[in-house]
């Protein structure tokens, strides 16, 4: 079992008022709401944080990418994790990703994955998320029926780019290019391990697994509300002839752990309260721009709601079909609902396990991705979450699909010939 | 109210439905956000005294998927040629409303011996940064309807299922419709038409719904500006951007006067 520290920075002093008075944390935010001073600590504790993740024992940390987003402050994923490979040894950098085709050219994502990938001697995963609607058409203003096209070309146009030896010109339908030759590359052969946040599109399940890549499943809404998508993405791979390799599906929870389950609810309601109720308040004007949800998943959809509608049943989970902010629109935002219906697993260590074993077997995962500073959780509490995990949570489950092989995860250079990071202890040098 | 003449013409691989009905001179129709998902009383009304000819645009209803292949306007601007071309249309009277409009105006404006007399009802294609236009494609799905017409109920009958329609293809089919158009006017709706408009050599009537909250009523005397020919514009009482839906009888009237 693989265990990665997901960071999503989000802004942590939105008002208290923020969902009666602002229509939405994304797209059009309002810039007044932003304090670039204090941003400047928001981020540097934020930085903190997933380096003490990765001095804990994490496996890797993550962070990804978000626009004109008041729960994201990462429009640039890539200055992160250039940032973390330079004060970090060993953990492995999930960058869950790079929308592809919000780089023009997309080449650009070849190049700075490359850089990071040589900056860090091979420690990075590397994502391709087609992105969000709210990022990619509405902040970012890319045509919605085109997206896709444009993403799998980019897609293309990187792998080439990474894989190929000599100089090449790229003739695709929406990218030209006449010398594709990027300097650096990957150290990782024959690229970094490629991981696909997504959702639940069987187009996309079919396409990580042809490609035989990692599919992440980046739910805020726990394991219990992802039963049918992860259900669904297994017995795809079984069509398709697939092996069973929990290593192929990613999954992210938002965990709370403390001495016992009345110390983790009393610790972790207002920062889990001030995520489900602020950060996720997205206006539904931004749920669905045409042509983003393909005719396939809408065909799915409705088939599925025509089904559900005979038998009678209500739904156990909001329709994976649905756009993500019809699904914020509709959640449990008080701690109640938040943990009644398991989007956060807060409890004592031993209580935790016992749900994260659960998790882990019924979605049958073996890349789990921990959200453990959330909402605006102080960073004191944060790094009391990541630690009290590192000890007493993860030694519980670290045996979990050890019979299988992880094929999906960075191929470092031998420690002996990475360089050496110089001590940098600015606090204890003016000492 | 008898049914048209359906026929299909290629476009790029793609059949295109094709509408016709009545006698008389030819007019063209190239319709606005949403398609024609059924026939509407405005085609009757101009089908009374001529030939009413009506070809779909590629993705919207009648068009499959022809939009998937389109990637540039000047492929959007080339299947709109092909379009009026195999329909019969070069050389006609046409109208194009709405995104219709917008490709009405520019056929006129490249290829001016194809359109004998035009009529643009609110197009799309400009964009004034100190007036601009609603954006269609950030909307609850409720307030659609009262975007593209006055009465809302207009728009809603035009996009509701036919008894007997399937309940799976036809959403699918008007939602294709709503990506058609992003796909060739996303984000702001701004095709830079303003720099083909002073090609149009036709006579011109500029028609707009007095109450279209998508197309600022500023836009129409930007296009009768900058059109060569003569340009006429008439403004529809209690009509909003699909102006020929909430005011078949007064549109129909209007282009037909302009017409003869």
């Amino acid at each position: 079992m693989k265990f990665l520290w997901f960071h999503l920075m989000p802004y942590k002093e939105l008002p208290d008022d923020f969902r009666q008075k602002h229509p939405s944390v994304w797209v059009d935010i309002h810039s007044s709401l932003f304090d670039p001073q204090r941003a400047h600590r928001m981020y540097n504790e934020f930085f903190d944080e997933l380096e003490y993740a990765a001095l804990c024992g994490f496996d890797a940390i993550c962070c990804n990418e978000h626009h004109s987003n008041g729960y994201g402050l990462m429009p640039s994923p890539n200055l992160v994790a250039s940032a973390l490979a330079r004060r970090t040894t060993d953990t492995a950098i999930c960058v869950l990703g790079n929308s592809l085709a919000l780089y023009n050219p997309p080449t650009r994502v070849a190049e700075e994955f490359a850089m990071i990938d040589c900056i860090s001697g091979g420690r990075l995963i590397a994502g391709f998320p087609v992105g969000t609607p709210m990022d990619t058409t509405y902040a970012y203003g890319v045509n919605p029926s085109q997206l896709r096209e444009r993403y799998h070309e980019a897609h293309d146009l990187v792998l080439r780019a990474w894989t190929e030896k000599e100089t090449f010109a790229f003739n695709g339908r929406f990218n030209q290019q006449r010398y594709v030759n990027i300097w650096p590359r990957p150290i990782q052969q024959p690229h970094p391990p490629i991981w696909i946040p997504g959702a639940g599109s069987v187009e996309t399940w079919r396409w990580a697994a042809e490609m035989d890549y990692v599919f992440c499943y980046l739910s805020y809404y726990g394991y219990k509300m992802a039963q049918n998508v992860m259900r669904g993405f297994w017995e795809e791979m079984a069509r398709l002839g697939k092996d069973r390799n929990p290593y192929r599906a990613g999954f992210a929870q938002v965990v709370g752990v403390a001495e016992s389950r009345q110390q983790a609810l009393d610790l972790y309601t207002e920062p889990a309260e001030y995520f489900y109720g602020r950060c996720l308040h997205v206006d539904v004007r931004f749920a669905g721009p045409p042509g983003y949800v393909t005719e396939a998943t809408q065909r799915a959809g409705i088939e599925s709601q025509v089904k559900i509608a005979a038998q009678g049943t209500a739904p156990s989970a909001p329709s994976t079909n649905a756009a993500s902010a019809q699904k914020m629109q509709s959640l449990a935002r008080d701690m109640q609902g938040i943990v009644d219906n398991g989007y956060v697993i807060v409890g004592s260590p031993d209580e935790v396990v016992e749900q994260l074993r659960e998790l882990a077997t019924t979605l049958n995962i073996g890349q789990l991705m921990l959200m453990m500073q959330f909402g605006n959780m102080a960073t004191d509490l944060a790094k009391y979450n990541t630690r009290l995990f590192a000890e007493k949570v993860m030694p519980k489950l670290r045996s979990l699909h050890t019979e299988w092989e992880n094929r999906w995860w960075p191929q470092p250079m031998d420690r002996r010939q990475r360089a050496t990071l110089p001590a940098f202890i600015p606090a204890a040098a003016a000492e | 109210m008898n049914e048209p003449e359906t026929t299909t013409v290629d476009v790029n691989g793609f059949p295109m439905r094709v509408w016709r009905k009545g006698r008389g001179p030819v007019i063209g129709f190239l319709a606005g956000y949403g398609g024609l998902p059924r026939w509407v009383p405005f085609l009757d009304r101009l089908a009374q005294t001529r030939s009413v000819v009506v070809p779909s645009l590629p993705g919207f209803p009648g068009g499959e998927r022809g939009h998937s292949v389109l990637d540039s306007h000047l492929d959007w601007v080339l299947a709109a040629r092909t379009l009026i071309d195999k329909a019969g249309l070069a050389g006609a009277d046409l109208v194009g409303s709405s995104v219709g409009g917008s490709f009405a105006a520019e056929v006129a404006a490249i290829w001016p011996e194809k359109v004998k007399r035009l009529a643009l009802i609110a197009p799309f294609g400009l964009y004034d940064a100190k007036d601009p236009a609603t954006d269609p494609w950030a909307q609850r799905p409720d307030d659609i309807p009262g975007l593209m017409t006055a009465d809302p109920d207009v728009y809603r009958r035009l996009k509701e299922i036919p008894s007997g329609a399937n309940s799976i293809e036809w959403p699918i089919e008007q939602s294709r419709a709503a990506e058609a158009s992003a796909r060739i006017f996303w984000p702001l709706g701004n095709t830079r038409l303003e720099r083909r408009l002073p090609l149009i050599s036709a006579p011109t009537l500029i028609l707009w719904g007095e109450r279209d909250r998508l197309m600022p009523r500023s836009y129409a005397a930007a296009v009768a500006r900058a059109i060569s020919g003569r340009a006429e514009t008439s403004i529809i009482a209690g009509a909003g951007h699909l102006a020929e839906l909430d005011k078949p009888d007064e549109v129909a009237a209007a282009i037909v006067g302009f017409m003869v």
